[in-house]
This record gives C-alpha cells, structure tokens and sequence, in this order.
C-alpha cells in the first residue's frame, strides 16, 4: 500500500512526486504513456516554452524556467532520478474504487495498485479513442503523429474522417502510399480547407479512400514485404490491406468521463466547468486530490506548485500557497488587521454573489482581480468605454450614472459591470466612486469561467441583469422595487445562428432585447427573404407591433448566437403605464427603423449585400476592415503599413476573402464581440481594450496557438518578431535595406520562438489604423455593423 | 462612409486649389500696369516661390506614403491635396512665367512640369476607371481565381481530347500550349495576343483563339457517330477557355493602363526637380 499515488506524469504531477520522495514518503507515479509529460513531448521540437505568470515564484524540486522543450524535458528527467521517483510507465487507470486510506487503482493492463491518497493530474489531454477491434494493441497501430516527415516509402491506413485524420494523410502522402478509411460516404466534419485538400488528393489518386468502412480487425504478419494486413467492413463487402503502419486519429475521450467514473463531481454541464475543490485541491471524494489544468490551472508552474503544495497538504503540513505573497500585495493597504485568508474569507462573506464559490476557486478569482480605493467622485468606467471587467463593492458605495437626470446609488456587497460583462458591449453607464469605497474589479475571462462553473453565480448575476436592463431601457424613473415583479415574470431564450427569433405575420406578443449577440430584420418580397437591418445587442425588439398591436411586420432571425431576454404583452404594458414617455421614446425608435426598411426595401442588391456581409459572420463583428474593390487599386500600402507598423509582419492578407458586388472582406481581425480566441489563452495574453475596443495579445503569448486555432475566420498568425525596418533614405536614395513594410526576415535565434499575432488596430500608434490611413484612394474602410445600412445604402 | 480622394472632407482641397488658382489670377490681372510680367516682378517671384515650395512638396508625397507610423493626416487627404493643389499649379507656374517662352532650361522646368501634371490627371482618370471596370469585368473575383479556372479546364480539355482523334488531340493541345498571356509592357498595353496554333504540321496565329475554335467547329461538322458527342463537348469547353482567356487578359492591360501612367509621372518628377534647381541656380546667378 502506497502512501500516495500520483496519476499522470505532466509538471503538476512530477513535482508532487518528486516532494513525496524528497520526503520519503511511500509513493508510485502512473504515466499511461512510456514518457513523461506526454502534452509537452507532442510539442515540435524545439519549441520555446514560457514561464508563465512570470511574478508567481515556483516551488518544486525539480526545475523549470522558461526554455527549449528538450532543456526542460531533460531538467525534468534529471530530476526525478536525482529525488529518486517510484514511476511507471504505460501504467493506464481503468478505475478507482475505495475510499482515503485504502483506494484501489485498476490498470488497463490488469494490475491493482493500492494506496492511501491519491492525486489526479491528467491534465485535459484525454486519451485517443481506440479502434476497438482484435490486434488494436499492434506495433503498426498508433494513435499519434509527431513528425510525418520521419516515414518514406511505407504503406499506411489513416483511421478516421477528422481534421487530424486528413492533416496526416495529407502530410504522409508526400512520400508514402497513404489509405484513409472513413466510415461515412463523406468528410462530413472536416474544415472546409482540409475537407478540399483531401477531395483534391482522392481525385488525382495520391490517396486512396475507403468511403463507407470500419476496420474490423488488425493481423501482424510474419515475414513478407508487410508487417501487418488491416481487415475492413466496406460497403460492398470485406476487405484486406496489406501495410507498414496504421494511424487511427479517432479523437481523444474527454477525461471529464474517466474522472467521473471516480466519483468525482463537476458542477454544471458546461463543457468549461471544473470540479468543485477544496483550498487544498480536495475533491468531493475524500482523499482524491485534483492538480492541473484538469483543475482548472492550465499553465505549468501553476501545476508544479500545486504538486508541491498537495503533498505538504496531505501529510498535514501548514504550507502557505506559493500566491501567498502575491495576494499580500494586492491586500496591501486595505483597511483589515487580518492575514491574505481572513481577507479572503472576509470577501466570501460579505459580497453575497461570491458566498457559493468554493475556496480555491475564490482566492484564484482575486489573484486576478485587483482591488481598489477610488477617492470620492472618480470615474470608475465611462459610458461607452470598451471594458468589460466585472466590480464588486467590497466597502462604501458607488453612483452609477444611466443618463444625466438618473443616478442610482450602488451599496456594498452589490455589484456593477455586469452588463458590458455579458454583452461584450461598450458600457451603458459611467459609474463614480462615493465616499470610502473599495472595489474589487475581475477581469471577463475569470468572470466566464466562474459563471459556468458555479450555478448560483450565473443565476444571481442574470436576475439582476434582467431588472437593471429593464430600468435602464424601459423604466428609468421607476424603483427598482417596483420593477422586481415585471423582472420575475422575464424569460432568458437562446438563439442559434439563423435560427428565427419571430416570424413576419406572427401575432405579436412578445417584446425581445438582445442581451448579446445580434439579429437581422428581413421581410419577405417576391418569395424571398430580403434583410432589412441589423440591430446589435442591448437593443429591443419586436416592439412595433406591440405598440401598433397588430402582427408581427418583420422576421427577425439570430444572426450569430444570441441571447434575448422577453417580456410578456401585460408586463409590456405595465410598463408602458409605469414609465411616463416610454411611449413616445419607443414611438421615435419605430419611425427610425420604418425609415431605414423603406431606403432597402427598394433596393434588392443592397440588402444581399447585407445577407453577404451577415454570411461572412461580420454580425458578431464590432470593426472590420473592408475594402471597395471600386477603388481599391491593389497598392498592397495597407498590407506595408500593418507590417511596419507590427513587427513585419502584416496581419492583414488584402487578396484573400471573398468580395460582392464590390465590397471585399480581406482576412482581417474583426474583433467579434464574443471572441472565440480569448476563450482558451493559457496566460490569459488576449485583452480587449480601450476605447476602441480592440481585441489584441500581450507580450505574454506563450506561443501555444489556440487561439489561431479557435479563430473561425483564419486571421490569427503565428509569426516571429523581425529586425527593426531599414531607414527609408538609405533604401530610396542608395537602394539599402528593405522597401518600407516588406520582406524584412526575421533573426531566428536561440531564444525566438513564435508568438501569435493579430490585428490589435494600431492601438499603438497614434491617429489610428494604419491600414486605412495608408490607403491613397479611401478604398480601405473601417466599420462596425451598425454602419452596414449606410455601407449598403450608398454603394450602388 | 465610402470616401474616395476625390471628395476627402468634402472637397477641401479643391476650394483650397479654387482659392490659390482665384487669387494667382487676381494678382496677375492687378500688378502695376507699367511692369511687363516677368518672372522677376515681385508678383512673379512670389508665384515663383509658391510653385517652386509646392513641387517640393508634392514630390515628398512619395515619402509620405511610405512614411507608415506618421501621425499626420491620411494618406488619402495628402493625395487629395497633391491631385487639386497639383493641378493648380499649371495656373500658378504659368502666370509665373509671364508667357515667356523659349528654347531654354527653364522652359524645360516648365514642359516638363506640364507633363508631369497631365500624367497625373491621366492617372486621376485611370485610379477612378480602371478599378471598378475590372471589378466588373472580372465579377468580383480575382485574377488567381480566374486563372485556376483556367487551369482546370485546360486540365479537363486535355483529358477529354485524349478519348479523340490524333488530329483533334493535337491541334487542342498545341493550342493550349502555345496559349501566350502577357508578355512585355507594349504587349500587356495594346492587349497584343500572341497566341499559337499548329495544325497540320503548320504555326498559325491563333490571336483570341479564332483560329482553333474555327477549325474545332468545321471538324465537329464532319464528326460521326459516338465522335460528335464528345466533340461538341470539346468544343463548349473550350468556348469558355476562350471566353477566361478574353477576361484574363483585358484585365492585364486595364491593370497596365492603371499603373503605366506612374512609369511617366515619377521619373519625370525627378527630372523636373533637377531642371527646377537648374532653373532657380541659373536666375540668380546669371541674371
């Protein structure tokens, strides 16, 4: 029986082995591959790896600093030799029954391990899903591929339609006879990229696809010019391939499954959410301690702490965290004769909407947070400012300003910001410090996180949206006491893109506002739907026809995914009776938009250019760069100026994207309202910002590549910083160095490595997007969606 | 929204131009009756300075442009400014000129000033034409595009044609390889098509490819049988390669005629500011 059993041998769970044998104590490390630190060993090689949060400490016995895969890989073996870790390779946990003091581990290969502890580190990995057929267990059968260059001359079956299944096949059909076998008649979840590459390589028969088939079986072969043959369930009957090798990218299980089986509990359904643990990493099950980005720490030193900091726990030692000091110093000045955890427990206790957030969760909320003493009277946000931090009044009050004649009085314990938080809008009001205030302000990301991992913060956090959306929009005037029975009687709906909101010729009965999001207004001419407009989030909709009380005019259709908030015909109309000059306010909204429909109604090429520019996902945009191929005379200055003004690389590609009529959608950041990239960032690099609202990446980018990877338009590169730009007179007068923008290469160095990059709109530079102010004939353009009628209107 | 350099701040610089070119006029009609016009009048050295300050300023356009991180205006106002104040100064140099002409260095400046001035409105001409004409012309799409286009069907020609005739495979593929696109700048300028063909052993010329599509219907009359089906297929096809290339190759000289006028104006440019210094050297000194 072992003291402690470590499972998954990744940074988090090298160093809690490592302190158990630093301290003697009994243990054994499972690693289910035959090498540690499985996710980092698929990194290409050579690959620089970051230390991020640079002011966390790391505490660990064994090293880690910011370095080579391979210096890191080899310090991290050193390391666990030189403690003396008890580690077992191709060790692969089935299950864990038992409980504290006498689990039992089962392996795939059979084998029982029994141990006292037990602490998971697996990491979000997963593990590949196996072909499930005789023979799975194969030499020639593999389940990943590092370097497709390292095969030549093979035969090999790639096992599944995937991305990754035809990114392989593509790769390995360089030099090798490369068979996929698919189980559907089509590359049905494949990128469209990938999905043409493989059309293109099936038709000029560089690969030979098996359409409709499963394997069914694996035979090693002795002798002969194969080692193996591959029996397939084709459509018209079995069939046998003799090969080298099979490479089956079925994709990965998710480990939340396998963590599960052990009982462990997650607290909602979101595919985001994180096991509920203890401050001292403790899940539900006693004894069953979770580390990690399984933990919800996705960066290295997070994880080797946290390995340290276990097994102090464990062994009942009274060890501050390693963020100890770091909260210290954000609690610096604060008016409470109490340690970092009293602070804390301070916090929980009076801001009800974080009382249900466990611990651990709470303190890693506030190491991202920071906490502040406004004086009286300062500007906490402005109106229409771009950020989208959430703040809790810790101490005092604040004053939000909604418009000039409404201010309404904040107190402690509440909280403000909640709107731009969920929106990803400008703010829709300046709020000021009153007198001893302190707020504690959180960043979105963190914000997001803890929504959809604790349900009683997603409820309070949309009750409270609900009311205020209704005050400020509809009820300014009115309390909002007396607003809370019209807020209960709202109801939350979600759109998917396209999906219809209301129909033209509905009955009206309902009235909409967008929480975020955005919609299209389209009527139907001549048998076809025709859009009219486009309405952004934090606006009505749908109340020309309640006021009018006729049918609905329009159809109104999401036009990215979207979140509405509906009231009822009868709270409509108490409302209407509550708040003098509603009526009237809504009446002068209605005429704007009966103006707007008649100017594109009468113009069928303008509105498909609005279905064109909604097709091209530009509803979810908030500044996009396009072009008017009219006058857009193929300088490519646009393309120079974005590089030389980012580094050399231009973030922009003019060519590419697609046009209509003459409008162009070049492959340019649009800076979405809801950005997919921010949504996995490990060092938390990617910021939305200022007053223009860009989206950008920090210095910090710790080059992994999600984001390039999540961005659904393609405009996210991964690119090494280049020399600074030639002087222009030496290259104009005596032909030295680069041409202004271009071709500068980059100095590939020991320590360079590739960060992403991306449209950040010239944030830096001062007078603006240096793309539009490069372009000599104004062909080049900026806009947000809310400019598309015009856009549309104008263009002939 | 949809701002071109023409109307930039509603024309700003066309009033300021108006405004340069109304006073220049006024001035000149005005001075003391007894002075001839002369560059050396006070009025004319006045115009002279003017003109002289704005050429160097319209040449500091090419570094302007180029000048990325300036904080400094648009690149489309500064070349709203260059095209109106530009152009105002044929009347400014002009009446600085008092009407004096001569086979002399400065009557050099001023031709060559002249041309430079009437490239640049060529080419104000040629930045609002040639853009949306090929946007048209091309339907949206782009040159690479078109070009796959081709590329397939002359992809799928050749594999159709191998199911024919020798005679019919050769004069199609010989057609096809001896397709030319574009070619040196008089070539891409006058839409020169020097295309080939070989039929019987003989090179014709195959400009727009006339030649081959004549003879390719002429063969498909005498086709029999299963042959006329595949021909006549042949023949579609290549109907449309004709129809890319006609597309392809409009495209290259509009783009031509939109950049050539550069290949004038800026060298010009130069040469003016060596003849405007010799100009200027020479007057003081000489006069």
């Amino acid at each position: 029986m072992f003291e402690i059993a470590v499972i998954g041998a990744g940074p988090g769970g090298l160093s809690a082995a490592a302190r158990c044998a630093e301290l003697d104590v009994d243990h054994v490390l499972l690693e289910s591959s035959p090498k540690i630190a499985n996710t980092i060993q698929k990194y290409q090689k050579g690959k620089h790896v970051m230390a991020e949060p640079g002011i966390l400490p790391l505490r660990s016995p064994i090293e880690f600093d910011a370095g080579k895969r391979e210096t890191i890989l080899g310090n991290w073996e050193t390391g666990i030799k030189t403690v003396g870790v008890n580690i077992q390779y191709g060790a692969e946990v089935k299950a864990i029954s038992g409980s504290q003091g006498n689990f039992v581990i089962s392996l795939m290969n059979g084998e029982e391990v029994l141990a006292r502890h037990v602490i998971l580190g697996i990491g979000l990995q997963g593990n590949p899903r196996q072909m499930g057929v005789p023979g799975e267990q194969s030499e020639v059968v593999q389940y990943t591929l590092d370097d497709p260059g390292e095969y030549k001359d093979e035969s090999i079956a790639i096992i599944g339609a995937g991305d990754a299944a035809i990114e392989n096949a593509i790769a390995l059909a360089a030099n090798n006879k490369v068979y996929i076998v698919n189980r559907k008649d089509e590359f049905a979840r494949a990128k469209e990229g990938n999905l043409n590459l493989i059309m293109a390589a099936i038709d000029a028969g560089t690969i030979e696809c098996y359409y409709d088939s499963s394997p069914a079986g694996v035979e090693e072969l002795e002798g002969g010019d194969f080692p193996a043959n591959l029996q397939l369930k084709t459509a018209t009957g079995d069939a046998i391939v003799p090969l080298h090798r099979i490479i089956a990218r079925l994709g990965a299980i998710p480990p939340r499954k396998l963590v599960e089986s052990f009982g462990i509990e997650f607290p909602s359904e979101d595919q985001n959410a994180i096991p509920a643990l203890t401050s001292q990493y403790e899940s539900n099950v006693t004894g069953i301690y979770v580390i990690g980005a399984l933990g919800g720490y996705p960066l290295i030193k997070q994880a080797m702490n946290q390995g340290y900091e276990v097994v102090e726990y464990i062994l009942g030692h009274d060890v501050k965290p390693a963020d100890n000091d770091l909260l210290a110093a954000k609690f610096n000045g604060l008016p409470y004769e109490v340690e970092v955890d009293g602070v804390l427990a301070l916090m929980q206790e009076r801001i009800p909407v974080f009382a249900d957030v466990n611990a651990l969760q709470f303190r890693e909320l506030m190491l991202d947070s920071n906490v502040s003493m406004p004086a009286k009277g300062d500007v906490i946000f402005k109106q229409h400012d771009y950020t989208n931090t959430f703040f809790t009044i810790l101490e005092g009050t604040v004053e939000i300003e909604v418009n000039p004649t409404l201010r309404i009085t904040a107190n402690a314990g509440s909280f403000f910001g909640e709107m731009s938080l969920m929106s990803g809008r400008r703010r829709s009001a300046s709020v000021y410090a009153g007198p001893q205030c302190i707020v504690i302000e959180t960043p979105r990301r963190s914000m997001i996180k803890l929504i959809s991992s604790v349900a009683a913060v997603k409820r309070v956090l949309d009750e409270t949206f609900i009311v205020r959306t209704i005050q400020q929009k509809f009820a300014p005037d009115t309390p909002i006491e007396e607003l809370q029975p019209i807020a209960a009687r709202a109801k939350m709906h979600q759109f998917q893109p396209k999906e219809v909101i209301f129909k033209e010729g509905d009955e009206a009965d309902t009235l909409h506002f967008i929480r975020n999001g955005s919609v299209t207004v389209s009527i139907e001419i001549d048998g076809r739907d025709v859009v009219m407009s486009y309405v952004p989030a934090n606006t009505p909709i749908g109340e020309m026809a309640l006021l009018g009380n006729t049918t609905r005019s329009a159809t109104v259709k999401a036009a990215v995914k979207t979140e509405t908030i509906s009231l009822d015909k009868e709270s409509f109309s108490l409302l209407l009776e509550r708040s003098a000059g509603l009526k009237e306010r809504l009446q002068a909204m209605v005429k704007d938009r009966h103006e707007q429909n008649v100017a594109l109604q009468s113009n069928s090429e303008s509105s498909d250019l609005m279905s064109f520019l909604m097709g091209q996902g530009l509803g979810e945009a908030t500044d996009v760069l396009l072009i008017d191929e009219n006058i857009c005379v193929g300088c490519d200055l646009c393309e120079s100026a974005c590089a030389a003004t980012h580094d050399g690389t231009s973030r922009l590609n003019r060519k590419a994207g697609p046009t209509f009529a003459h409008i162009h959608v070049p492959t340019s950041c649009r800076h979405c309202e809801d950005p997919s990239c921010m949504k996995d960032c490990p060092p938390d690099a990617i910021q939305r910002g200022g007053l223009g609202g860009e989206v950008f990446i920090g210095d910090n980018c710790i080059g992994c590549g999600n984001c390039e990877r999540n961005c659904p338009y393609g405009v996210i590169q991964m690119a090494y910083k280049t020399e600074a730009p030639s002087s222009y007179w030496s290259w104009m007068l005596f032909g030295l160095g680069q041409k202004p923008g271009r071709g500068k290469a980059a100095v590939v160095g020991e320590s360079s490595f590739k960060q992403a990059v991306k449209c950040d709109m010239c944030k830096d530079q001062s007078g603006g997007p240096s793309c539009v102010r490069a372009c000599p004939t104004g062909a080049a353009m900026r806009l947000s969606p809310e400019d598309f009628v015009d856009l549309v209107n104008v263009v002939r | 929204m949809h701002i071109s350099f023409l109307n930039h701040a509603n024309g700003r610089y066309f009033w300021v131009a108006i405004a340069l070119v109304g006073a220049s006029i006024v001035a000149y009609l005005l001075q003391e009756p007894h002075q001839t016009p002369n560059g050396g009048t006070w009025l004319g050295y006045t115009l002279g300075t003017m003109g002289a300050l704005l050429i160097l300023w319209l040449i500091y356009l090419g570094r302007r442009k180029r000048n990325f991180a300036a904080g400094w205006g648009t690149v489309r106002g500064w070349v709203s400014a260059h095209v109106y104040l530009g152009t105002s100064l044929l009347v400014v140099a002009t009446l600085h000129t008092g009407f004096q002409f001569g086979i002399n260095v400065h009557t050099l400046a001023y031709v060559l000033m002249c041309v430079v001035i009437v490239s640049g409105l060529f080419g104000v001409w040629a930045y609002r034409t040639y853009p949306e004409a090929r946007n048209e012309l091309k339907r949206s799409q782009t040159l690479d595009d078109i070009f796959l286009q081709l590329e397939d069907i002359d992809g799928q020609l050749k594999r159709d044609v191998n199911a024919l005739a020798a005679d019919i495979r050769g004069v199609v593929s010989s057609a096809i390889d001896r397709t030319e696109i574009g070619g040196g700048m008089y070539a891409q300028l006058a839409g020169v098509d020097s295309s080939k063909v070989m039929i019987d052993g003989n090179v014709y010329p195959n400009t727009d490819q006339v030649r081959v599509v004549a003879w390719l219907v002429e063969r498909l009359s005498l086709a029999e049988g299963s042959e006329t089906g595949k021909l006549s297929a042949v023949v579609r096809s290549y109907g449309a390669r004709q129809k890319l290339l006609q597309v392809i190759r409009t495209d290259i000289r509009f783009q031509a005629l939109q950049e050539a006028w550069l290949y004038l104006h800026v060298p010009l440019s130069i040469a003016l500011l060596a003849a405007l210094l010799t100009h200027i050297v020479s007057v003081f000194i000489y006069w």
